[in-house]
């Protein structure tokens, strides 16, 4: 006899099967959450009865002096999203312009090659602060006519040409992740390589570097609080002022939340991106 | 010295890897609107060979000739003439992903050939429902079945209109159910009267299309001739033995 056949689209599942794995994801939940609930509870009773944990609270986490400088933390984390914006734009353009520099193949524009790679290798190899030290407090020195002396642009300026370095580094990464059987296939249709890169290979490369470049972005976020050291009120400095005021270390905190709240949705944003693309690579195959 | 029915005529052509030689001086001549298979074990340099005639490999001596007036081989030869008159379909497909199959196929022809947005379109979709892929003209590659795939990837190539296609071992990927379909998208291009040269592991269907079929043996063509003269009488001791071993 023949096995019955149901149409394509039927799915079906053992009843007792499903309920027996029902119940155990219940259960497992249950078991989760009791233990979560449990291990907190632990640390606050550990916490909160240890014998500093008073003086702590006090300085880290007082009511009081969070209500005082919160709205003025907030009122300047504004510099902080627009520096952030302003920047970001500007480190994607570089990014991409050095990556697809440091490509070119054709001699007479080796120039521009030795250009981009040097400039890659110094602004990856010097820490951030010090570029932001360097352009600061040293540009301005100068006093050249014409030349802004203003610390948040050159602040800006610093983040630029620090992350610029970094992006570009993800973008030919980008472009080496797609397989050179893609450029085979266009040049094949007589596409030039410009034609190449424009239609078929960046397309490609900045789709691949997605999550990556979302991570940088998450960073560039927090490193706008470096800008800080050459004297603006962003918003940690806005809390070093509150601190050093009142000794209360709460200010420091508040900052520190403000960047949390605007990150971890990104982190999440990310993960998402990242999951999401591994995924569609795997489906993909060899297309 | 061009016979007088070479249509591509690849004369002594060597080329390397690395120090590792593929094609060792080999020679070979395609008569125009005729079929020729390339037969052969791997790294026999079929695809190299394939590679050179559409100047996706640089030879390192030797020439290559289409119609007498097109040489591949130049130092200064216009690559991107040579390919639009060429066109090759690889084993692996190689679709652009992040495109829609319409999209794959109307790149060429709008950015190289320079012709509109609607011409292409509407050429595009004559040639996908010549090949009944008129339904898929709309979806990305990764919604294509191998076999779907590959004939895109024909009818990419020939939304370029090529006087010669090269075709390197196209089968080789798909699943068995699904060669049948690529090789009849073939043999309709060989009833058209394009000029064929192929690269496969289709002993059968070498035999059926073919005009000529050349064994390739250490970088040269080894043996050629008419499918019935390589398959029933091969003259040489190595085409009998690999006739003997994919038989």
């Amino acid at each position: 006899m023949n096995n019955p056949a149901p149409d394509t689209e039927t799915v079906y599942v053992d009843p007792l099967r499903q309920a027996r794995s029902r119940k155990k994801a219940r259960q497992d939940a249950l078991i989760g959450v009791a233990s979560l609930l449990g291990f907190v509870a632990l640390v606050v009773l550990l916490v909160g009865r240890s014998s500093g944990w008073d003086t702590v609270a006090q300085t880290f986490f007082n009511g009081d002096q969070f209500a005082e400088s919160f709205p003025g933390l907030l009122q300047a984390f504004w510099l902080n999203v627009r520096i952030f914006f302003i920047a970001e734009p500007l480190i994607l353009i570089i990014g991409l312009l050095v990556a697809l520099a440091r490509t070119v193949k054709s001699p007479i524009f080796l120039p521009i090659r030795v250009l981009a790679t040097l400039y890659v290798d110094i602004f990856r190899g010097v820490p951030t602060i010090l570029v932001i030290f360097l352009l600061g407090f040293g540009m301005p020195a100068l006093q050249l006519t014409g030349v802004p002396s203003d610390a948040i642009f050159w602040g800006t300026a610093a983040l630029v040409l620090s992350y610029g370095a970094y992006v570009a580094e993800v973008f030919r990464a980008g472009i080496g992740s797609v397989h050179p059987s893609q450029t085979m296939a266009a040049r094949s249709l007589g596409l030039s390589s410009l034609q190449n890169n424009r239609f078929v290979v960046l397309p490609q490369a900045v789709r691949n570097v997605t999550p990556p470049l979302l991570n940088d972005f998450i960073s560039l976020q927090k490193d706008t609080a470096l800008v800080a050291v050459l004297g603006p009120i962003e918003v940690l400095r806005r809390a070093q002022i509150d601190t050093s005021s009142n000794f209360n270390y709460t200010p420091y905190v508040g900052a520190a939340l403000i960047f949390i709240a605007l990150t971890i949705p990104m982190t999440r944003f990310a993960d998402a991106m990242q999951t999401r693309s591994a995924r569609k690579k795997r489906a993909g195959g060899v297309a | 010295m061009i016979k007088q029915d070479s249509y591509i005529c690849v004369d002594g052509v060597w080329k390397a890897f690395d120090g590792y030689p593929v094609l060792r001086g080999t020679s070979l001549d395609v008569a125009q609107h005729s079929a020729t298979a390339l037969i052969g074990a791997s790294g026999s340099g079929k695809s190299t060979l394939l590679r050179c005639i559409n100047a996706l490999e640089t030879v390192d001596a030797g020439s290559i000739m289409v119609n007498g007036d097109l040489d591949v081989t130049a130092f200064n030869a216009d690559l991107d003439a040579i390919r639009r008159r060429i066109g090759i379909v690889f084993q692996s497909y190689n679709l652009f992903p992040h495109m829609k199959v319409l999209d794959n196929i109307t790149l060429g022809p709008i950015r190289v050939l320079k012709k509109s947005q609607k011409d292409s379109k509407v050429a595009a979709m004559e040639l996908l429902t010549r090949f009944g892929l008129e339904s898929k003209a709309l979806d990305y590659p990764d919604r294509l079945s191998g076999g779907q795939a590959q004939r895109v990837a024909i009818v990419r190539a020939l939304a370029m209109e090529p006087e010669i296609m090269l075709f390197d071992e196209i089968t080789s990927a798909l699943d068995p159910m699904l060669v049948g379909e690529v090789l009849d998208s073939v043999r309709e291009l060989r009833a058209g009267g394009l000029t064929i040269v192929m690269a496969t592991h289709e002993m059968s269907f070498a035999k059926e299309i073919a005009d000529q079929v050349c064994f390739l043996h250490e970088g040269v063509v080894w043996e050629s001739g008419t499918a019935t003269e390589l398959f029933e009488r091969p003259r040489r001791v190595e085409t009998q033995s690999f006739l003997q071993r994919v038989h």
